[in-house]
C-alpha cells in the first residue's frame, strides 16, 4: 500500500510502455490492498458462521453494525471519535514494528499521559488557555515517550524482550496511575469514581468545526502522515527499515542502531501519551481508570491490519471505530454480549496474520511470472 | 484476614499461604509454556487460554455441579487453543509472537461473550487439604489450606523434569526445540511435534484458569487473570525452561502477588496499588537482570524466535 503512494516514477514509465506497463505497475501493488481486504472478507464471513452457531442473523447483526457505525452522519462522527486515540495507539505499534519490535504496551503509555497531562494542567491553571493545552500536549508526550522509550532502550542495551516488558510495564502503569490518582492527585470531590481535579471549560480540547469530533482526529492523522514520511522519506526511516530488516548489516553499515531503537520507540511512546492527553483534554475532562479503555489494544489490531504502513492506518482506524462504536446498538438491538465486539476483532485478527501466508504466492501479482507472449 | 493473635508474624505467613494459593496458576501455565518453548516455539495466547479456560470450567461446573468437570472441560479447551496455535503457525510467513497476541484477545472475547450468563451464579469449589490442622492457630491453617493442584501441579514439575532428560518424548521435544534440521535429519516432522507441545500447552494454561475460577479468587469475573499468563511466559525464560525452576520462581512470584492483600490485612493500607503492581515490577527486573545482549541464554532453545 505504501508504494501505491510512494511510486511517484510510475506515469512516466507509463508513456514509454503504455497499457502493459501500467498493468504491471497495479499489479505489483495490488497485492498490497487485495490480500488485506480479502483477509476482512474472509474473517467477517467466519464471524458470521459463529453468529449464526449461536442462534442470530448475521445479516442483521452486519446491518447493526453498520448502522451503529458508518450509516448516517451521528454514527460516522461516532466512529470518528473513536478512531482519533486509535490512529495514536496504532502508531505506538506501527512505528517500533518497521524496526522489527512488536510494542503490544501502548495501553501503559496512553495511561501515564493521560495522568500527566492532567496533572499538568491542573497545576498551570490560571495560565492562559493555549499554554496550557501545548504543556498538557508536552507533558503526555514526554510520558509516554519515556515509558516507550524505555522499553526499546531495555531491548537494545539489554536484550530484555519488548513485548514482554511493554505489557508488563502497562500494567505497572495502570498501577501507578490508580496509586497517583486515588492518592496524590485525587479531587477530593471525586467519590465514587476517584478521578483528579476537572480541567476548567477554557482548557478542554474542544470540537473541530462543522461536526461533534474533537481535535484529536486531526492531530492523528497528522500524525499518520508525518509518521508516513519520516519513514518513508526521511534517512532515518530509511536506517530504521534497514535496521529491522538485518540488525546486523545496519550495524555493519555503522547506522547508530541504538540511539533509533530509542527514538523510535519514545516517539511511538509520545504518541500514545498524546492520545491519553487528547482522551483528557477532549473527552473524559480529567484522568480516572476510564483511561484504560482498551484503546491501546485495539490499536494493536489496527497496526497489523494496516501493515504498520501509517498511511494505512487511517482507514482502518476509522474501520475498527465504526466497529467499536456499533458495540452498544449491537448489545441493545440483538440482545448480544458487549463482547461480540471483541469476538469479531479477534478473529479478524488471526486471518488478517494467517494472510501473511498468502504474500508471494500468487502469479497474478508478480509480473516477472507472466507468460510473454513476445 | 485478622491478624492481631499472632501479630506481624502474620505478615510472612500469610505470604507462604498466599504464594501457595496465587502460585498454583503460574505453576501449570509456565509448565504448560515451558514445554511449548522447548519445542522451539512461543505461545503468548496463553493470557486468552488462562481467561477462557477459567470461564469454561466455571460455566461447566455450574451446569453439571461438578468441579472435576469443568477442570476436565478447561483442560480440553485449552488444548483446542494450544492445537490451533501450533497449526497455524506452521505456516509459512506467519509469526508465532502475533498470533499469540491475536489469540490473547480473542481467547478474552470469547470467554467475556460466553462468561456473561455466569459471572452471577456460584460453582462448587475444588477441594482443600487441610494440611494444617496440627496447629490451632487459624492463621496457619488457613495458609496451609493446600489445593489439590498445588500438589499435582509440584508433582507435573518433579516429573517434567524427569521426563526432559530420561524419556524419548522429552528428548524428541528438545531436538525439535534445538534444531529443526537436526529434527528433520532424525525423520522427526517438527511442525507435529510442536503441535503437540504446544497443544499439551495450552491444556496445562486452561487447567490453571479451572483454578482461578474454581478456587482462587473462586469465581468468575471478566478480570479474573490480570496479566498471569503472560507473567509465566517470562517466568519460563526466568528459570530457564527448567520445569522444577519453573515451579520455584511460580513461588516467589505467587508470594509478590500475596504482598498486597498480607500488608493490608495488618492494617498497612499505603501504596495498595504499588503493592499489587508487585509481581510485574518483579518480573521486569528479573527479566533486566537475567538478559544480556552479549550472550544468548543458557540452556535456551536453538529455535525460540524470542531469544533470538
Amino acid at each position: 500500500m505504501t508504494d501505491t503512494v510512494a511510486g511517484a516514477g510510475a506515469p512516466a514509465t507509463f508513456g514509454v510502455r503504455g497499457y502493459p506497463a501500467a498493468l504491471e505497475w497495479i499489479a505489483r501493488r495490488a497485492e498490497a490492498v487485495v490480500i488485506p481486504l480479502a483477509a476482512l472478507v474472509v474473517g467477517m464471513a467466519l464471524f458470521s458462521l459463529f453468529i449464526l452457531a449461536v442462534g442470530k442473523s448475521p445479516v442483521q447483526l452486519y446491518e447493526t453494525m453498520w448502522r451503529g457505525g458508518f450509516g448516517s452522519w451521528f454514527s460516522v462522527q461516532n466512529s470518528l471519535s473513536r478512531a482519533a486515540p486509535l490512529l495514536l495507539a496504532a502508531l505506538c505499534v506501527a512505528l517500533p514494528a518497521r524496526l522489527g519490535l512488536v510494542v503490544i504496551g501502548g495501553e501503559g503509555a496512553i495511561v501515564l499521559g493521560g495522568v500527566a497531562a492532567a496533572a499538568a494542567g491542573v497545576a498551570l491553571s490560571g495560565a492562559p488557555s493555549f499554554i496550557v493545552i501545548l504543556v498538557m500536549g508536552v507533558a503526555g508526550m514526554a510520558a509516554g515517550g519515556i515509558w516507550i522509550g524505555a522499553v526499546g532502550a531495555l531491548r537494545h542495551y539489554r536484550a530484555v524482550n519488548e513485548t514482554i516488558s511493554s505489557l508488563l510495564m502497562a500494567y505497572i502503569a495502570i498501577a501507578l496511575m490508580n496509586q497517583l490518582v486515588e492518592g496524590p492527585l485525587r479531587d477530593p470531590a471525586s467519590l465514587n469514581k476517584p478521578s483528579t481535579q476537572p480541567l476548567a471549560d477554557i482548557y478542554r480540547v474542544g470540537n473541530m468545526p462543522g461536526m461533534e469530533v474533537h481535535w484529536g482526529l486531526a492531530v492523528g492523522v497528522i500524525a499518520c502522515v508525518l509518521s508516513w514520511v519520516l519513514i518513508e522519506k526521511t534517512r532515518w526511516g530509511f536506517a530504521a527499515r534497514i535496521a529491522g530488516g538485518n540488525v546486523r548489516a545496519a550495524q555493519v553499515q555503522g547506522l547508530a542502531v541504538g540511539s533509533l531503537i530509542v527514538g523510535f520507540t519514545g516517539l511511538a511512546g509520545a504518541f500514545a501519551g498524546l492520545a491519553g492527553m487528547l482522551e483528557v483534554a477532549a473527552v473524559q475532562g480529567s484522568a480516572n481508570a476510564s483511561l484504560a479503555a482498551g484503546y491501546g489494544y485495539t490499536g494493536i489490531l489496527v497496526a497489523f491490519l494496516a501493515r504498520h504502513n501509517p498511511l494505512a492506518i487511517i482507514p482502518v482506524a476509522f474501520l475498527l471505530g465504526g466497529i467499536d462504536a456499533s458495540g452498544g446498538l449491537i448489545q441493545r438491538r440483538m440482545d448480544l454480549p458487549d463482547a461480540t465486539v471483541l469476538v469479531l476483532q479477534g478473529m479478524l485478527f488471526i486471518v488478517i496474520l494467517f494472510s501473511e501466508t498468502f504474500y508471494g504466492r500468487f502469479k497474478a501479482f508478480n509480473p516477472d511470472l507472466w507468460q510473454r507472449s513476445s | 484476614m485478622d491478624a492481631t493473635g499472632i501479630g506481624l508474624w502474620g505478615v510472612p505467613l500469610a505470604i507462604l499461604g498466599g504464594a501457595i494459593r496465587v502460585s498454583t496458576p503460574f505453576i501449570f501455565v509456565s509448565l504448560g509454556e515451558a514445554i511449548t518453548e522447548r519445542s522451539g516455539r512461543i505461545n503468548l495466547g496463553l493470557e486468552g487460554t488462562l481467561v477462557f479456560g477459567a470461564m469454561t470450567a466455571y460455566a461447566v461446573a455450574v451446569m453439571t455441579g461438578s468441579p472435576w468437570l469443568g477442570l476436565i472441560a478447561a483442560a480440553i479447551a485449552g488444548l483446542c487453543f494450544g492445537l490451533f496455535h501450533g497449526w497455524i503457525c506452521k505456516f509459512r510467513g506467519v509469526n508465532d509472537i502475533a498470533i499469540g497476541i491475536a489469540l490473547m484477545l480473542f481467547g478474552s472475547g470469547l470467554a467475556f461473550f460466553f462468561g456473561k450468563p455466569f459471572i452471577q451464579p456460584s460453582a462448587p469449589d475444588l477441594p482443600a487439604i487441610p494440611l494444617g490442622a496440627w496447629s490451632d492457630i487459624p492463621q496457619v491453617q488457613a495458609a496451609l489450606d493446600v489445593n489439590v493442584l498445588f500438589l499435582i501441579g509440584a508433582a507435573l514439575a518433579v516429573f517434567l523434569w524427569w521426563a526432559f532428560r530420561n524419556t524419548r518424548a522429552g528428548l524428541i521435544v528438545r531436538v525439535v526445540g534445538d534444531s529443526s534440521d537436526a529434527a528433520r535429519a532424525m525423520g522427526l516432522n517438527p511442525d507435529t511435534v510442536r503441535l503437540i507441545a504446544t497443544g499439551v500447552g495450552g491444556a496445562l494454561a486452561g487447567i490453571g484458569g479451572a483454578y482461578l475460577s474454581l478456587y482462587y479468587p473462586g469465581s468468575w469475573t471478566e478480570g479474573i487473570s490480570s496479566g498471569q499468563g503472560l507473567m509465566a511466559v517470562a517466568l519460563v525464560i526466568f528459570a530457564r525452561w527448567n520445569p522444577l525452576g519453573c515451579f520455584a520462581a511460580a513461588l516467589l512470584f505467587g508470594g509478590a502477588g500475596a504482598l498486597g492483600p498480607a500488608l493490608q490485612s495488618v492494617g498497612v493500607t499505603q501504596g495498595y496499588y504499588l503493592f499489587y503492581a508487585a509481581p510485574y515490577i518483579l518480573t521486569l527486573i528479573i527479566m533486566i537482570a537475567t538478559s544480556s545482549p552479549s550472550r544468548s541464554l543458557a540452556g535456551a532453545p536453538g529455535e525460540l524466535s524470542i531469544t533470538k
